[in-house]
């Protein structure tokens, strides 16, 4: 057992590491120019942490709670929409919405910049996320009603079909006026536009927004994991009888795991939208729920740092290590007729396959990264200690 | 104009598109039925068979290409099933279906390499492509007989599984993978066996599908995967004249929504046009969704029991 002090010092210790995370990416935000090599990095934190708040908010569902839910792309596409639409400027809405009239005429962003300055813009794109993030709670608990009471590959298979009504209903051109039909939403406040002015100096903030909005999600979650609400999570997935009889309400705790999951689906979609700069329905494909699935897979289900660890993996490499195989040459080996289009893709998903197959725990397992490190350090010291026994 | 005269050709042409729906989904429930597994894969399969068509008859006469594309389907369903499924069989139920949501994920990215995301021409195959009349409505021939090849298949199969040695062997794991087991069959060669059926009937339904359809590209097989599997569920998963109902009823439902617009204003139900056809896919998933919650074990299905 882990005394009061030992646990309050690695709290500290996570918090500390956290802070420092986010002060380096402030950092790079500043140093590395749009023309650098090194600009992939940015596209790659900004890309890495909406996925990885999704591959999370998945995870608290099928990992945590045992609900093997596939609508998470429906609920991104929820949260992309209503911060899209909630936070287009005045001006720019009728460009936007150059086939229909604008129903939604509200800008978060531009009225509360209007009210109190450029702390109001600021607390606009908050407010708009949060909003994005409620919307998505809110249809979670309308789909969850009906669609909870179904086991493993029915909820799935549901859950997935939900995303795809969500879908057909924002493309419905009789809604156009709020959702702009099948056409894209574009023009609002997006992370490349987000600076802070210190006196004379300006400060990007466009990698450190998303980053930061992924952090403090992340760590709310953890926090919910930890509670007593994580581990009656635990105990529906282990056995729901076994947990029913020991007093905990099934109904309530799904619909509540669905709920927040869904949440934080809608705002790691909302956050999508602003590092993208477009919303359009047909991007919220079931493929991309599949590709979130892969991600949690790869780091392993059950296991919070390793979704993490897996989205971040999954968007480095799709996006930036095998771009080569795209491209013709990769690792020094120049071979346009192999290396061309799509050869990366299949390389990258010939990789999940045998994660799939052969790694099946992924890689973290269910453990998180601080137990990981120190059961790492343990095996060394132990090792040590032979050699020294030896000698 | 009447309305059955309106109506006509959109159920026509439902029947059509259930029937090849019913191919693909017959593929979906012998599978779940025995492995208890959502073959996600299924639907790629599919594609990857129209894939192939579109190569094969570019380089071979269609007598040569036909038989060569449905053995081909064939040997890729029976190795999906060794390489990726078969040593997943003691892992839980989730492991698989990630498996195959990774298989399907492969066959669509390497048939995005391999036709570079283009749009390929689905060949014309000659006499079933050709235009005919029928009850007054013009149509080409493989809508017409979809439903009767359909229909042929479907009773084939029903007495492959009821009156031969491997059927009853199906029926046997079907109902306990274990018990099975121990009483000396197979279990291995019996799932093959399943999977080779199964791919069979897809690469059919491909043949017939894409022939209605100008071209493929790498997605083209998810949308009608994910609906055979509707259709597998709603009629009542494990059962194939359950399947066959179902991917009838969703084929009629998801035609009729495209016509529904235009038999509407002909009939002057509504003054302008409501795009209901975009809900063309969606009704699928609703019709699911409704059975799910008043019948959760689908039209014909068996009523499972809990055990703790």
């Amino acid at each position: 057992m882990l005394d009061k002090k030992e646990a309050n010092r690695k709290n500290l210790v996570s918090l500390v590491a956290v802070l420092a995370f986010l002060a380096v990416v402030l950092l790079l935000d500043q140093i590395i120019a749009p023309t650098s090599k090194l600009y992939m990095l940015l596209t790659v934190l900004q890309k890495g942490s909406v996925y990885a708040l999704a591959a999370v908010s998945m995870n608290l569902l099928n990992g945590f709670t045992g609900l093997f839910s596939l609508g998470h792309a429906g609920f991104m596409l929820i949260g992309a929409y209503t911060y899209a639409i909630f936070s287009i400027p005045s001006d720019a809405r009728d460009t936007v919405y150059q086939y229909f009239d604008a129903a939604v005429r509200v800008s978060l962003p531009e009225v509360l910049g209007n009210a109190i300055g450029a702390f109001g813009t600021a607390l606009g794109v908050l407010l708009a996320v949060l909003l994005a993030g409620l919307v998505a709670a809110v249809f979670a608990y309308l789909i969850g009603l009906p669609v909870l009471r179904l086991k493993s590959d029915y909820l799935a298979i549901a859950t997935l079909g939900f995303a795809e009504i969500i879908r057909a209903i924002f493309q419905w051109k009789k809604l156009g006026p709020v959702t702009n039909g099948s056409n894209l939403l574009k023009n609002f406040a997006r992370c490349s536009t987000f600076k802070l002015s210190l006196g004379g100096a300006t400060v990007s903030l466009s990698t450190f927004v998303p980053v930061l909005i992924a952090t403090v999600c992340i760590a709310l979650i953890v926090l919910l994991v930890n509670s007593t609400y994580g581990r009656a999570f635990k105990a529906i997935r282990d056995d729901e009888v076994a947990a029913e009889a020991m007093g905990i309400n099934l109904a309530r705790h799904k619909m509540l795991a669905f709920c927040t999951s869904c949440f934080f689906a809608g705002v790691s979609g909302a956050t999508m939208a602003m590092v993208l700069s477009i919303a359009q329905a047909n991007n919220f494909k079931s493929a991309m729920t599949y590709e979130i699935l892969l991600m949690v897979v790869l780091g392993g289900i059950g296991s919070i740092s390793g979704s993490v660890i897996g989205a971040l993996l999954f968007i480095s490499a799709s996006e930036w290590w095998l771009r080569g195989l795209d491209s013709g040459s990769f690792l020094g080996i120049t071979a346009p007729t192999v290396f061309r289009n799509g050869f990366r893709l299949v390389v990258f998903s010939i990789i999940i396959m045998i994660v799939v197959l052969f790694f099946r725990k992924g890689i973290m397992g269910d453990r998180e990264l601080p137990e990981a490190l120190a059961g790492l350090r343990r095996k060394r010291a132990k090792k040590a200690e032979e050699v020294t026994g030896r000698e | 104009m009447s309305l059955w005269n309106t109506v006509l050709p959109y159920i026509l042409s439902g029947i059509s598109v259930g029937g090849q729906y019913a191919l693909i989904a017959v593929g979906y429930t012998m599978v779940y039925g025995i492995l208890r597994l959502i073959n996600f894969a299924h639907g790629d399969v599919f594609m990857v068979a129209g894939l192939m068509m579109v190569y094969f008859a570019a380089a071979m006469p269609l007598y040569a290409a036909i038989p060569l594309m449905i053995a081909l389907t064939v040997l890729l369903g029976f190795t999906i099933e060794r390489v990726a499924y078969k040593p997943l069989r003691t892992a839980p139920r989730m492991s698989v279906m990630i498996s195959a949501i990774g298989v399907s994920y492969l066959l669509q990215n390497l048939a995005l390499y391999i036709t570079g995301g283009l749009n390929k021409n689905y060949p014309q195959i000659p006499w079933i492509s050709d235009k005919v009349t029928v009850l007054g409505a013009t149509t080409t021939r493989v809508t017409v007989i979809t439903p009767f090849l359909t229909v042929a298949l479907v009773f084939a199969l029903v007495y492959l599984i009821n009156h031969t040695k491997v059927g009853m062997a199906m029926r046997a794991v079907s109902k306990d993978f274990e018990t099975a087991q121990l009483m000396g069959i197979r279990i291995n060669n019996v799932i093959s066996v399943t999977f080779v059926i199964g791919t069979f009937l897809a690469a059919i339904g491909s043949l017939l599908f894409f022939s209605n359809y100008p071209g493929i590209v790498p997605t083209s097989g998810a949308m009608p995967g994910l609906k055979a599997f509707v259709a597998a569920v709603f009629g009542g998963i494990g059962s194939i004249p359950g399947a066959v109902v179902g991917a009838f009823i969703i084929g009629i439902s998801e035609s009729l929504i495209k016509g529904l617009d235009t038999i509407l204003i002909t009939h002057g139900a509504i003054a302008e046009q409501m795009d209901f056809s975009t809900f063309s896919d969606a009704v699928t998933f609703v019709l699911l969704i409704v059975i799910l919650v008043f019948k959760p074990t689908g039209l014909f299905g068996e009523k499972a029991t809990d055990k703790v």
